[in-house]
């Protein structure tokens, strides 16, 4: 018997149909379930952060509006686009000096370079900044542990975008799969400091975050990026204490800086600062000898 | 001169018969529509991963368009024992080789040109398009780049048995030409003797086709580059188109039909 043409794309149908219900069921998130499950987990498994770095990586390459180097070239160190979201780069100028490529080794790499963009600059210098921001969210859908793209994101749609509101909603989408990370904790309270003026949430936060830090073991504490984001999170809570008139609470904090800071020097100027304006004199007279 | 018109007259018609292009062109402005409704973070600024995605899009669909043009012509003309009439109107064998070039060579053009337009409207509708040189040069750049892909698959089409063994090891090539073809002399540093001189060898012998790739100038909002640039590097290209051309027709005219 022959079948009737109209049975190949009912067939067809069916088997999407089966296809999504199935992806649907295993894909669901009933409640306890990690958000992490999403569908790219589920088709890719643990090759999900390949993909994630990829992403991750094309953000960065935006940033650098298509100046980028290859797995053949200079690679940096880390990317500069999570290095101006940690506030690292105060002196752009410095990275920007940057040659990837290095100088052409014949005639055809001479002539190639003519061809690809070869000026070293930052979208953070004009306001295009936002066009990373696809990227970001592509690599947080792929691999929702990635606690980078988070503080990223929330950085350039603070900074370039000025949208406090999807900022915060991201990293509480980055703390919902990542509970407790302090690196986002600090982040958020960043919005609440800077952008909504709640220093009460900012300091719940940001106490929540130094609870956090204080938490993991010796040897994750002993990380110079993680030492410098404990420093970053006793100093924000200094400042904020010493705004809201605590100078006792704000000198103790930086007290609690300094050992681990990477600039010691400078937290003892911020004390000695924080002294001055205790007790209302000046820190010549009041420094303690050294 | 006739014959070389009429002959690539053919192949310009052969792809608006077949649905290759209509299929790709349909499922580039799709995929580059639906991407570019989306918003993230419900800011409708953001625009360049859109067109980044349709230059992709565009890249591929041309490489096969240009690819599974030119890689049928001569087999399927064999196959058919259409090649028996052709060459006895008098159509020398040369003339075959030039006519099949340049009509698949044009036929990808203008497949080209519609992606480019659509290109064209798709990021003119979300920002406003000012260097239109770099657009120019883009598309130009391209072409003349698909001119060495159709010669080299002609070849191809001539030294291998069968077309689809002839497009899956032209996609490879070129493939590895596009991704690798400009980082070969740091490979080559890297490798001891003598491989490292083999290396280089293949280095100064392939097409640098990766020149011819000015998307992320495009994405970025570059502007386009120097004329003269683009000038030597049609040049490059010609030769390279000439030189296989050449050696598809010393192969085809010893080859027995």
């Amino acid at each position: 018997m022959k079948a009737s043409p109209y049975w190949i794309p009912a067939l067809l149908v069916a088997v999407c149909f089966t296809l999504a219900v199935t992806l649907e069921l295993r894909n669901g998130n009933p409640a306890g379930r990690s958000q992490s499950n999403n569908a790219f987990k589920l088709l890719f498994g643990e090759g999900q952060q390949l993909f994630a770095n990829e992403f991750y990586v094309m953000g960065d390459v935006y940033f650098h509006s298509g100046y980028y180097p290859s797995i053949f070239d200079r690679q940096e160190g880390q990317s500069d686009v999570l290095t101006a979201a940690r506030g690292q780069s105060d002196n752009d100028e410095d990275t920007t000096n940057v040659d990837f490529f290095g100088a052409p080794k014949d005639w055809v790499g001479r002539f190639g370079s003519h061809f690809r963009v070869n000026q070293h600059t930052h979208l953070d210098q004009g306001a295009e900044a936002q066009e990373i921001l696809p990227w970001l969210r592509l690599a947080a859908d792929t691999n929702p542990q990635m606690v980078e793209t988070y503080i990223v994101a929330a950085y350039w749609l603070r900074r370039s975008v000025h949208n406090p509101k999807e900022a915060e909603a991201f990293l509480r989408e980055g703390l919902r799969n990542n509970p407790g990370n302090y690196e986002i904790l600090f982040a958020l309270g960043q919005i609440y400091n800077e952008d909504y003026h709640d220093t009460v949430r900012a300091r719940n936060v940001w106490t929540a975050a130094l609870q956090r830090w204080q938490a993991q073991s010796d040897d994750a504490k002993k990380s110079v990026e993680n030492r410098r984001l404990y420093d970053a999170i006793l100093v924000e809570l200094a400042y904020l204490e010493e705004s809201a008139g605590n100078g006792s609470q704000a000198i103790q904090y930086f007290e609690i800086a300094k050992p681990v800071s990477l600039n010691p020097n400078d937290i003892q100027k911020l004390i000695d600062e924080a002294r001055q304006k205790l007790t209302g004199q000046s820190p010549a007279s009041n420094a303690p000898p050294r | 001169m006739n014959t070389i018109r009429a002959l690539s007259g053919v192949v310009i018609k052969e792809l608006y018969r077949r649905k290759d292009f209509y299929v790709l062109f349909v499922l580039t402005a799709v995929i580059t529509l639906v991407a570019g409704m989306h918003r993230f973070f419900n800011d409708p600024n953001i625009v360049r991963y859109a067109k980044d995605l349709c230059m992709l899009l565009v890249w591929i669909s041309a490489l096969v368009i240009a690819i599974a043009t030119a890689a049928r012509q001569i087999p399927v003309e064999r196959e058919n024992r259409t090649i028996f009439p052709l060459l006895a109107k008098p159509v020398t064998r040369w003339q075959v080789v030039l006519g099949k070039f340049m009509g698949s060579w044009l036929a990808t053009g203008v497949a080209l040109l519609v992606f480019y337009i659509f290109f064209g409207l798709a990021t003119g509708s979300r920002e406003e398009i000012s260097r239109w040189q770099v657009y120019f040069q883009a598309f130009w750049l391209q072409w003349v780049m698909l001119g060495v892909v159709v010669a080299m698959t002609l070849l191809g089409s001539v030294v291998f048995s069968a077309p689809s063994a002839n497009v899956t090891i032209c996609f490879i090539v070129i493939a590895g030409i596009l991704f690798l073809g400009g980082h070969l002399n740091v490979v080559a540093l890297r490798n001891p003797e003598p491989v490292q001189s083999i290396i280089y060898t293949i280095y100064y012998l392939i097409p640098h086709l990766e020149w011819f790739d000015l998307r992320d100038r495009l994405i970025h909002g570059w502007g386009g580059v120097g004329w003269l640039d683009c000038g030597l590097a049609t040049l490059y290209a010609a030769a390279y188109a000439w030189l296989v051309l050449l050696l598809t027709w010393l192969v085809f005219r010893r080859k027995s039909l």
